[in-house]
């Protein structure tokens, strides 16, 4: 049943909106955003208490702050980003309408109330644990339930995004297959219900547990299946901030996929190779074989890591045939020079697609070999990798796109857009200073979740070197630079939801909102130069040469340590 | 037509694929195969691999094979609760103790020569950090671990915990001392 009344056409980009999936994107949006301010401050006072000089808050504030900044980020932030990400790249980019959008407020509230659950419980019912909760620790049985009644919420919004699917199929809203984008948000989709179910698997048992009705839960099995879920969910947010990425070059440039097959065939593989991807969570745990970990992180792990490596090239590849097509065409780099580095939506997504590979995947791939995993181990390392995947990849990519969506959406004009223009590169500077450093740090020891690397109240206090303890303030001094970024982010889209320049229905932004694509004879006369994407073949080959030469000085550190068999 | 609408030829899979796509996709393959192969060949040629030898015990019989050890080769003490500083011949089966918020006992070894060191922990989840080896390992309740190692530097070394284990997590710090 389709009623025109609830639809609008977009002005300024033509697309059509579904009244209640504009709203529940909204919803959605607004809550992601409130939820990255309540974990970014968390994350200040994480950093600040890291900063040996500054060392801000007590081991039981520090401990909860840590689990409460893990939690409201890593999960809430993202997942209700992620959402509204797939009511848009369904409902919106199809011009269908949304499937039972009463289930759509539903699953809204019950990811509020989970939040809101498991916040209480962290804050309040002694709940310490860290994200990961590694039974047999035990948590309030709140924790778990307020977990749990999230993801429940997360995974109606992954059934109404596969319901629209089928609505848009039906009532034929497009022809042919559907877009790239909507394809990256179905394999997100696909993945977020595996996730979903692995943590049921195992955060529903420990729910029992902590209300008496299972006896034990065993810890190896806890970790095997939690980072079935917790692993998982990374490949979410990757699958999601790729087809950020391709959104914004469709968006910002026009650009269309250099080939519709392999930037699919790329998305696939996410999916494919999820299984026990979780594997390399478990490198140094007993109870687990050689075989096993080897076979579970190549073929799981690495052709995840081929399939970002695919879309390395292939996103800013089509930006650059895109540029190349429209005449910047000098040199390796005009068409890169040409960007709008001023267009908030543009360099965010530029620093994520670099931060995202060149620090995160580099070193993820560094860790996740067997061996290697020995010497950075829940060392301050990883921390230092997963900021650069989720904050500077994921995070940074959602609030690029954020920039184009608010005034879509809410039809008011940012704010302040002089800081609009300065905050992607802040935060992107403050961010790879905070994974750089510890990364740095972790290298020499340093380890992750821990109140005080000096030792101080020890019985046998251990010194590290003074370079370790520098890279803390340098981290620290990031943070504080980060903290500036976030801020900024957070005042300006909540400023613009409040007072941005209201702009009617029918009224046109001031600025173009979707760029008109090149056209198919400006593509053809491209390809006869046979040079579409020399620029980014060059960054790419830069990139192997770092990723190579990094992978190899790390097996020259392992080599330099106890032997052990 | 851009990424945000469907694909302009209805067959799209059947539209070949750039030169410079393919290139990338053959360079990106074979680093996959490299970085896969790594591990397999660490294991034939490389010195630092880990142990899977894994039992299943309880608190109970773990302790109680500890303090048989550190009966039997306990030369001195350490610190103001104690600590029993054990020197067990080489190659021995050595044993470590993780609980809240200890590594028990403290161990002295000689370098250069080989141990299998039993790690178990009596509680929670918890995390072997030797430093300044730089070697991380997680220990976990229930399953006792055991892996051969050969120190091959003297020194004192320190034995942190990475795994977050509760309130005094950060004071959780044992010692191995390595000597000629
Ligand atoms: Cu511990």
């Amino acid at each position: 049943m389709t009623n025109n009344a609830i639809f609008r056409t977009c002005p300024d980009t033509g697309l059509r909106f579904h009244g209640p999936a504009e709203t529940l994107i909204k919803l959605n949006a607004v809550a992601a955003v409130v939820f990255l301010l309540v974990g970014g401050i968390m994350g200040i006072g994480v950093g600040l208490t890291r900063w040996p000089e500054v060392h801000l808050l007590g081991p039981q504030d520090f401990y909860t702050t840590l689990t409460s900044h893990g939690i409201n980020v890593l999960i809430f932030w993202i997942i209700f980003f992620e959402i509204a990400a797939l009511y848009f790249v369904s409902s919106v980019v199809l011009g269908c309408r949304l499937a039972t959008p009463k289930l759509g407020y539903l699953a809204f509230l019950l990811m509020v109330i989970g939040a809101l659950v498991n916040n209480y419980a962290v804050w309040s019912l002694s709940s310490a644990v860290m994200m990961t909760s590694y039974a047999p620790m035990p948590a309030h049985w709140a924790f778990y339930l307020g977990l749990i009644l999230f993801a429940v919420g997360a995974l109606i919004g992954c059934f109404i995004f596969l319901g629209t699917l089928v609505i848009a199929k039906k009532e034929k809203t497009y022809e042919g297959s559907i877009p790239l984008v909507t394809f990256g948000g179905l394999t997100a989709c696909i993945i977020a219900i595996f996730t979903i179910a692995s943590g049921a698997i195992i955060l529903v048992p420990t729910l029992l547990w902590q209300l008496g009705y299972v006896s034990n839960i065993d810890a190896g099995v806890y970790r095997l299946i939690w980072w079935a879920f917790g692993h998982s969910s990374q490949q979410i947010n990757v699958a999601t901030h790729v087809t950020v990425w391709y959104m914004v070059g469709a968006l910002v440039f026009g650009a269309k996929p250099l080939s519709e097959k392999v930037s699919r065939f790329a998305f696939v593989l996410y999916i494919a190779v999820l299984q026990i991807a979780s594997a390399h969570h478990l490198l140094v745990d007993p109870g687990v074989g050689t075989e096993w970990k080897i076979f579970n992180t190549s073929y799981a792990m690495y052709l995840a890591v081929m399939a970002s490596m695919v879309h390395g090239l292939t996103v800013p590849g089509s930006m650059e045939a895109a540029q190349r097509a429209r005449g910047y065409t000098n040199g390796l780099f005009e068409w890169l020079r040409k960007a709008p580095w001023g267009n908030p939506v543009f360099s965010s997504t530029m620093i994520s697609i670099v931060g995202f590979g060149f620090l995160g995947g580099i070193s993820g791939v560094m860790m996740g070999a067997e061996q290697l995993n020995l010497i950075v181990h829940n060392t301050l390392y990883v921390p230092g990798h997963f900021h650069a995947t989720v904050v500077l990849g994921t995070t940074l990519a959602f609030m690029g796109i954020t920039y184009w969506l608010v005034p879509v959406l809410f039809r008011r004009e940012l704010i302040l857009t002089s800081w609009c223009k300065w905050q992607p590169y802040i935060f992107g500077l403050g961010m790879t200073g905070v994974s750089v450093f510890m990364m740095g740090a972790g290298t020499l020891g340093l380890p992750r979740r821990h109140w005080d690397a000096a030792f101080t109240s020890s019985s046998f206090p251990y010194e590290f070197p003074s370079s370790a303890m520098a890279l803390m303030s340098l981290n620290g001094l990031s943070v504080v630079l980060a903290a500036i970024g976030g801020g900024m982010f957070c005042l300006i889209i909540v400023g613009t939801l409040l007072f941005g320049k209201k702009v009617g229905q029918e009224e046109k932004f001031p600025r173009v909102m979707v760029a008109t694509p090149p056209t198919e004879a400006q593509y053809v006369t491209l390809h006869r130069s046979g040079n579409a994407i020399s620029g980014t073949l060059l960054l790419a080959g830069v990139f192997l040469i770092a990723f190579v030469v990094y992978y190899f000085i790390n097996w020259k550190y392992l080599a330099e340590t106890w032997g052990m068999s | 037509m851009t990424s945000l609408s469907p694909p302009d030829q209805k067959v799209w899979w059947k539209k070949p694929i750039d030169r410079a796509e393919l290139i990338w996709i053959f360079i990106v393959v074979i680093w996959g195969i490299i970085l896969t192969l790594m591990m397999p060949l660490w294991h034939i040629f490389g010195e630092q691999n880990l142990s899977t030898e894994t039992y299943r015990t309880t608190p109970q019989r773990y302790m109680e094979k500890t303090q048989a050890f550190v009966d039997q080769y306990t030369v001195r003490t350490e610190g103001d609760r104690q600590f029993p500083v054990v020197a067990p011949p080489a190659g021995e089966d050595i044993y470590m103790v993780a609980r809240l918020w200890d590594w028990w006992p403290i161990l002295e070894l000689k370098q250069g020569q080989s141990y299998r060191l039993h790690l178990n922990s009596i509680d929670w989840n918890h995390g072997f950090s030797l430093q300044p080896a730089n070697l991380n390992i997680q220990v976990l309740p229930g399953y006792e671990h055991v892996l051969t190692i050969t120190p091959n530097a003297t020194g004192e070394y320190s034995v942190i915990c990475n795994e977050y284990c509760g309130i005094n997590h950060h004071n959780m710090v044992g010692k191995i001392y390595v000597v000629e």
